[in-house]
């Protein structure tokens, strides 16, 4: 007995040695961070001075003051929650069909469509973000398509490229897979008795869904919205590739406080806020998924 | 005047591709019994009983409920209820829940619920899990709850599929006499299947024997083993002798039967009359043969002891006799199983009770031993 506790904690050593060197110890330098100047030429300045000798603290809440002095930042938050938010729903809107129909179809397809799912995954990100602008593009087929269409009813053309629109196709686009899968991996584990057995009791398709499928797959529905919701909230590449001048999300301003502006202490500010809304966001998830439907 | 049937099953055949499930099945069950469906698996039962719920469709044949058909009807708009194999209760939902479901598919008013949850919960002796969530129950008690949800809303009829399959043998037994107490109280008709032959003979009012995709013998428990119709329900209920032979002759109820290695013997009670010279088994339960020490009947012979000697015109004493040796004994607590070996092989499953404590069995390994069975101990089968 004594000794199977041992090897317990002895096999959990190295992963919380991962996390505490590579998360926690970096979070906290970054929330140091915050209090700290900016370095002349970017970087961190010291923290403490040398004067006659002796030591004195050099820190400052100053960055986090510009954070509140404005209500730029704030709106900014608001917009990624916001394109966050839609991201999740759309993904989810889109992924439980597709989830369902994988999970409910004969083992030999099963397989196949999962791997279909996961097909994306095997060219790279930035490459297929490329291939979304190709298609955007003012003279890319789908935009001229949309456009001929609308002349007929007699709309004025539209522009896709740096629009809401195509961030958001490109978003739902590279995230879907990521609701998919744990969905899949819920939905496939459920005791198709239980559907017979609710028939069985006098309920019809819809309520067989909403009262026995739908709240016994909250689980899944939550670790997915969590895997959507949390990249897109952080996100930059597609904002900078698709999203135009008025397209920035919260995770561009923070690439350019540490790139272009240099100013290290108030990217941690941004960052730090960034991670507390992340957290905040998935607690609040998993109160809500935890409910009666959290069971099973 | 006989009660009307409330269940009837007209010609229903059920083919997966080339397998044939279910055979031009008719089956006509009464309004209060408790009728069940036995069979080894793989002989339908189970198509049938998924038939008769609405999960599947015949492909031929009819399925009237009070002279109605529901072939057509979804599973959701038949008035009967199914306990599942493995109770099929909603992890999601209380005990309380799960058993206001139907009455909230049915629409009922939330007071009505409530009421009714309580007497469910009370009928089935649980009041006390309502606010449970079903992983937290024993096995039994999910049984209950299951059974509770099935007749809350007083369905026309229950089906039960091998609902105490999950169950050890001790809670099978005390489930099992539930089961016939709940069924005789409430008086809903129930449908039953099982494997599980102890289980039939115990609950039903009358079992219908299957075997491959069509019903072999449908009877009272009583008759069904101690009149099989074939040797495979002879077999299937109960252990059973088979003894092969042909007739030799039949005067009335008493058939000469010719036994294969053992010579002719007398068999008084045959309901139906037999070609002379047609093959056929004689069916002799192990508790219906009486064993005794050879020495202990005088003059015993080796193949057959007999005080009128065997003459094909003269008749046959009531009662026959063999002897053999012991082959085999297989203690059983309760009683010991003797295996004896007769003459040119022919073996024989004979029990005897243990009423002596403290001894497992009354004879060794290679006694000589004598067996005998009245002429109306056994039955005659053809199929």
């Amino acid at each position: 007995m004594q000794r199977k506790v041992c090897y317990k904690y002895l096999l959990s050593l190295p992963p919380m040695a991962y996390l505490l060197i590579f998360f926690a110890a970096p979070t906290l330098i970054m929330l140091f961070a915050t209090f700290r100047y900016a370095g002349e030429y970017g970087g961190l300045a010291p923290w403490y001075l040398q004067e006659n000798g002796r030591l004195t603290l050099d820190l400052t809440l100053e960055n986090w003051q510009r954070l509140v002095a404005t209500d730029i930042y704030l709106r900014l938050f608001v917009k990624s929650i916001g394109y966050a938010v839609a991201t999740t729903l759309l993904c989810m809107i889109m992924g439980y069909p597709l989830a369902l129909v994988i999970a409910r179809s004969g083992r030999k397809y099963r397989d196949l469509l999962l791997l279909l799912v996961i097909l994306p995954f095997w060219s790279n990100f930035l490459v297929r973000i490329y291939a979304w602008m190709i298609i955007f593009s003012p003279v890319g087929a789908l935009t001229r398509m949309l456009n001929g269409l609308l002349d007929l009813v007699g709309v004025g053309p539209v522009t896709l490229m740096y629009s809401p629109t195509a961030m958001i196709i490109c978003l739902v686009y590279v995230h879907l897979p990521f609701m998919v899968l744990p969905l899949y991996a819920n939905l496939e584990k459920h005791d198709l008795d239980l559907l017979d057995a609710a028939q069985d009791l006098g309920a019809g398709k819809w309520r067989r869904f909403w009262l026995i499928t739908w709240p016994l797959s909250l689980p899944g529905i939550t670790a997915g919205s969590i895997l959507v919701f949390i990249p897109v909230l952080g996100m930059f590449a597609i904002p900078d590739l698709l999203g135009g001048t008025n397209g920035i999300m919260i995770g561009n301003v923070i690439k350019q406080q540490f790139m272009e502006s240099r100013d290290w202490p108030f990217g941690s500010v941004l960052s730090i806020m960034l991670t507390v809304t992340a957290v905040a966001v998935v607690l609040l998830g998993a109160r809500l998924g935890q409910g009666r439907g959290g069971r099973g | 005047m006989e009660t009307p049937d409330l269940l009837e099953i007209v010609d229903v055949s059920r083919h997966f591709d080339a397998f044939l499930a279910l055979d031009k099945v008719s089956l006509h069950i009464k309004a209060g019994e408790f009728f069940t469906l036995l069979g080894p698996s793989g002989c339908g039962k189970t198509t049938l009983l998924r038939l008769l719920a609405g999960f599947d469709q015949p492909d031929g044949g009819d399925i009237l409920l009070d002279g109605k058909s529901i072939v057509s009807a979804p599973p959701e708009h038949r008035p009967l209820h199914t306990i599942f194999q493995n109770y099929a209760l909603f992890p999601h939902m209380t005990v309380a829940e799960n058993i206001a479901f139907p009455l909230r598919m049915a629409g009922h008013a939330k007071k009505d619920i409530q009421t009714r949850v309580g007497e469910a919960l009370e009928n089935v002796r649980l009041p006390d899990k309502a606010g449970k969530y079903p992983d937290s129950l024993s096995g039994g008690q999910k049984q209950r709850i299951a059974i509770a949800r099935a007749l809350v809303n007083r369905p026309r009829l229950l089906l039960l599929d091998e609902p105490l399959s999950a169950l050890d043998a001790k809670l099978s037994e005390q489930m099992q006499i539930e089961l016939i107490n709940l069924q005789k109280d409430i008086g809903i008709t129930f449908v039953y299947v099982t494997h599980d032959q102890s289980e039939a003979l115990a609950l039903s009012h009358r079992i219908a024997v299957m075997n491959g995709g069509k019903i072999a013998q449908v009877d009272i428990p009583s008759r069904l083993y101690g009149f099989p119709n074939s040797r495979f329900v002879a077999d299937f209920i109960g252990k059973c002798n088979l003894l092969e032979g042909y007739v030799r002759d039949q005067q009335g109820e008493c058939v000469t039967v010719e036994l294969d290695g053992l010579g002719p013997v007398h068999v008084c009670r045959s309901e139906v009359t037999l070609a002379a010279g047609s093959r056929c088994a004689l069916t002799l339960r192990p508790e219906k043969i009486r064993l005794g020490r050879s020495s202990a009947i005088p003059g015993a012979s080796d193949t057959r002891t007999s005080m009128s000697v065997a003459a094909t015109d003269s008749p046959l004493d009531d009662e026959s006799h063999f002897t053999g040796h012991v082959h085999d004994i297989l203690y059983l607590g309760d009683v010991t199983v003797y295996i004896v070996t007769l003459a040119n092989g022919v073996q024989l499953e004979t029990l005897l009770a243990n009423s002596a404590s403290g001894r497992t069995s009354f004879f060794d390994v290679g006694d000589r031993v004598e067996v005998a069975w009245s002429c109306d101990a056994g039955h005659l089968v053809q199929d």
